[in-house]
């Protein structure tokens, strides 16, 4: 076995694995955690495909932006799992066959040809360029239609975050210093005149 | 080629100056509208439907009738897009003159958020409609999804509409997987996602026909969630039921028109080689829809949720054309048969807006006015508005001289001429079926007691308006040859 294949087989065997423990794992953070272990498995296997672009992208934002908020939402929110998991049995017989049904159509749709995936070699990368410079080129180019649009789609999830979410103008208890300089003090203070009380 | 080789060359602009003008105005609308003092947001709703004038002068003054491609192919600007694009402007502004007492009565709603979004999520419908690549149809799609997700949420106080909005939000969200799924099994099959070069490749027959087929299945599902035919309609009641009336009436009339393009971009334009199969696909979709749609209406109260099950059997309807282009291998028929179909969607678009028009009107400030009770006795509070109403509704039925009737007469033509019989029977039975719940209506204005005897006050704009509406509903009946003949012109010189 060349030691290429042994690598793949290496990060496919840890990623299938992490993945299984993801839906199996009954502490939420544990399987946040896996699912971290899985994308950064996944990553590996695209570095064996020269796909260095596509690796640090899926461990930079999946694993260093998503998971991490995730995570934070997991122990912020702190999800009562009796009740998540109340349905599961009851459930389970209905889904397992309408996935197991979904399954067997689309093998019988595909047949034994497998996409002919082992057909089709991977690409070889052109050697002045790195895959990074290939994409930058081709986002800002042919792409740039696209690229534009998806900024459009942000701005309006912007937009649509704030306008759902923002209340009205908030109190603030920030002092203003403009009336603050203005201030006189027998505006905040009164100096009482009272009779002193006798004592005994 | 290497990558030194490679040239920048600034894509022209001049095709898609409609869309850079949209945006521009919709930024800057977002911007200026932080200033506006003002609680009726008038600054904002003039700069708006401005906008949209402008860029219905812009398409109308670039358009040459000739078919354009620009952005690498990406982008194509051609008489059917810009008939489509003018005709969305035309309903959006209209759209916005209806809503506008109803979101002035309604705190939550009359923030300058509801005219950027709508205009966003117009310039949303204007990039699916000018798409020649699955990715920017994907794109397009997603910012007027997007759009719409945030304005049915807007009105945050009511428990309905966060309802409705979580609802379309994940529903949406799972017809987008689906329709990227497709996409990316073309991709798979035929090696690009250029929607004019995956019909070359397709013609010169190199592509592995299984995976395209495969894909095909979601793609065509993914479509179906979007125009929201059986079995992929359970939004569409909920969502309509539980938006806003005014961002139903949004909801309900110009995306309609988007759909209808993307449709004709990838299934037509794109994967015709496979007409035979997708026109298959349609058929069960459009069969469906028309009989659980028009049966399900009939047990409605609530006039939203039953416009919304009219809507679900008017979409199987419109199919009906696109599944008769193509007969064994034959193309004969396709133009009528498509123009046909074009001219359905363009028609149920103007009297979808003037139904919902009409309850936007009868509405007022913590009165939906969306019950089919509400409508009791109109022709005794205002005989004018009943009689528009009326033609709506007849029109929708499809009673002869109405242009309903036109429309459903040249898909059932175009059906008959493809030789499929018994889906016309069909089509006309559930039609018929269907017409019981819109003269129900009908009889409820004209034969009952009202509830709440006030006349009805509407600005006169609106007044204009829905009598222009109601008006063009009749007229095109009695004269849909020039309607007919510019969908068939846009779509000759397009396809």
């Amino acid at each position: 076995m060349e030691f290429k294949t042994f690598v793949f087989y290496f990060f496919a065997a840890i990623m299938v694995f992490a993945a299984l423990r993801v839906i199996t794992a009954r502490n939420p953070v544990q399987a946040a955690l896996f699912l971290v272990l899985t994308f950064v498995s996944a990553s590996g296997i695209w570095m064996l495909l020269q796909a260095e672009f596509l690796a640090i992208a899926l461990v930079l934002v999946y694993v260093g932006a998503v998971m991490v908020l995730f995570l934070f939402v997991v122990m912020m929110l702190d999800i009562n799992l009796d009740r998540v998991r109340e349905g599961f049995w009851s459930y389970l017989p209905l889904g397992a066959i309408v996935a197991l049904l979904m399954v067997a159509e689309m093998g019988l749709v595909l047949g034994g040809n497998y996409f002919d995936l082992f057909e089709n070699k991977v690409p070889q990368a052109a050697a002045d360029a790195t895959n990074v410079m290939s994409v930058a080129r081709l986002m800002y180019t042919d792409y740039v239609y696209p690229v534009e649009l998806a900024s459009v789609i942000l701005l309006v999830g912007i937009v649509a975050a704030v306008v759902l979410t923002m209340r009205d103008r908030r109190k603030t208890k920030a002092v203003d210093p403009a009336t603050q300089v203005i201030v006189k003090a027998k505006d905040r203070m009164r100096v009482l005149q009272m009779p002193s009380e006798k004592q005994g | 080629m290497t990558l030194a080789e490679m040239q920048f060359v600034i894509p022209d602009l001049r095709p898609a100056s409609a869309e850079l003008f949209m945006l521009a105005m919709a930024c800057g609308i977002l911007l200026v509208d932080l200033f506006v003092k003002d609680k009726k947001r008038t600054l904002t709703f003039v700069l708006t439907q401005l906008a949209l004038l402008g860029a219905a002068v812009i398409t109308f003054m670039t358009s040459t009738g000739e078919i354009a491609y620009t952005f690498s192919n990406m982008y194509v600007d051609d008489l059917l897009g810009d008939l489509l694009k003018l005709l969305t402007y035309l309903t959006v502004i209209v759209v916005l003159f209806y809503s506008r007492g109803y979101v002035l009565d309604r705190p939550q709603m009359a923030k300058g958020e509801y005219y950027t979004l709508t205009l966003f999520a117009t310039l949303g419908m204007m990039v699916m409609i000018s798409a020649n690549h699955f990715l920017t149809v994907y794109l397009g799609l997603e910012l007027l999804s997007l759009s719409l997700y945030a304005l049915v949420a807007l009105n945050r106080d009511s428990v309905q509409a966060t309802e409705a909005a979580m609802k379309y939000f994940v529903l949406g969200a799972l017809a987008s997987g689906l329709l990227l799924y497709g996409m990316s099994m073309i991709y798979g099959a035929t090696g690009t996602l250029e929607i004019t070069a995956v019909a070359e490749r397709l013609y010169q027959g190199q592509a592995n026909k299984s995976i395209l087929v495969f894909g095909l299945v979601f793609l065509v599902a993914g479509i179906a969630f979007k125009l929201g035919v059986v079995p992929f309609h359970m939004w569409i009641p909920d969502v309509y039921h539980g938006a806003p009336t005014a961002i139903t009436l949004l909801i309900a009339s110009a995306p309609k028109l988007a759909a209808f393009a993307i449709v004709m971009r990838m299934l037509v334009n794109g994967l015709v080689v496979l007409a035979a199969d997708w026109q298959m696909m349609l058929i069960i979709l459009s069969v469906l829809s028309m009989a659980i749609g028009n049966l399900a209406a009939i047990a409605q109260t609530n006039l939203k949720r039953m416009l919304a099950y009219s809507a679900i059997s008017h979409m199987g309807f419109m199919l009906l054309g696109l599944v008769t282009g193509v007969i064994g291998g034959d193309a004969r028929f396709a133009l009528n048969a498509y123009s046909s179909s074009m001219f359905y969607v363009i028609t149920y678009v103007l009297t979808s807006a003037g139904t919902f028009g009409m309850i936007l009107l009868l509405a007022r400030a913590g009165f939906e006015s969306d019950l089919l009770d509400d409508f009791k006795g109109l022709n005794k509070r205002s005989p004018w508005f009943a009689a528009m109403m009326m033609m709506m509704m007849f029109s929708m039925a499809g009673v002869p001289f109405f242009v309903g009737f036109f429309a459903k007469f040249s898909v059932l033509q175009a059906v008959v001429a493809a030789g499929y019989l018994w889906l016309a029977i069909a089509a006309v039975i559930f039609s018929l079926i269907g017409a019981f719940y819109y003269l129900r209506v009908v009889k409820l204005m004209y034969f009952d007691q009202p509830n709440d005897p006030s006349p009805i006050h509407a600005p006169f704009d609106v007044k204009l308006l829905m009598s222009a509406n109601g008006l063009a509903v009749a007229l095109l009946g009695i004269f849909p040859q020039a309607l007919m003949s510019i969908c068939a012109v846009a779509l000759l010189r397009s396809l």
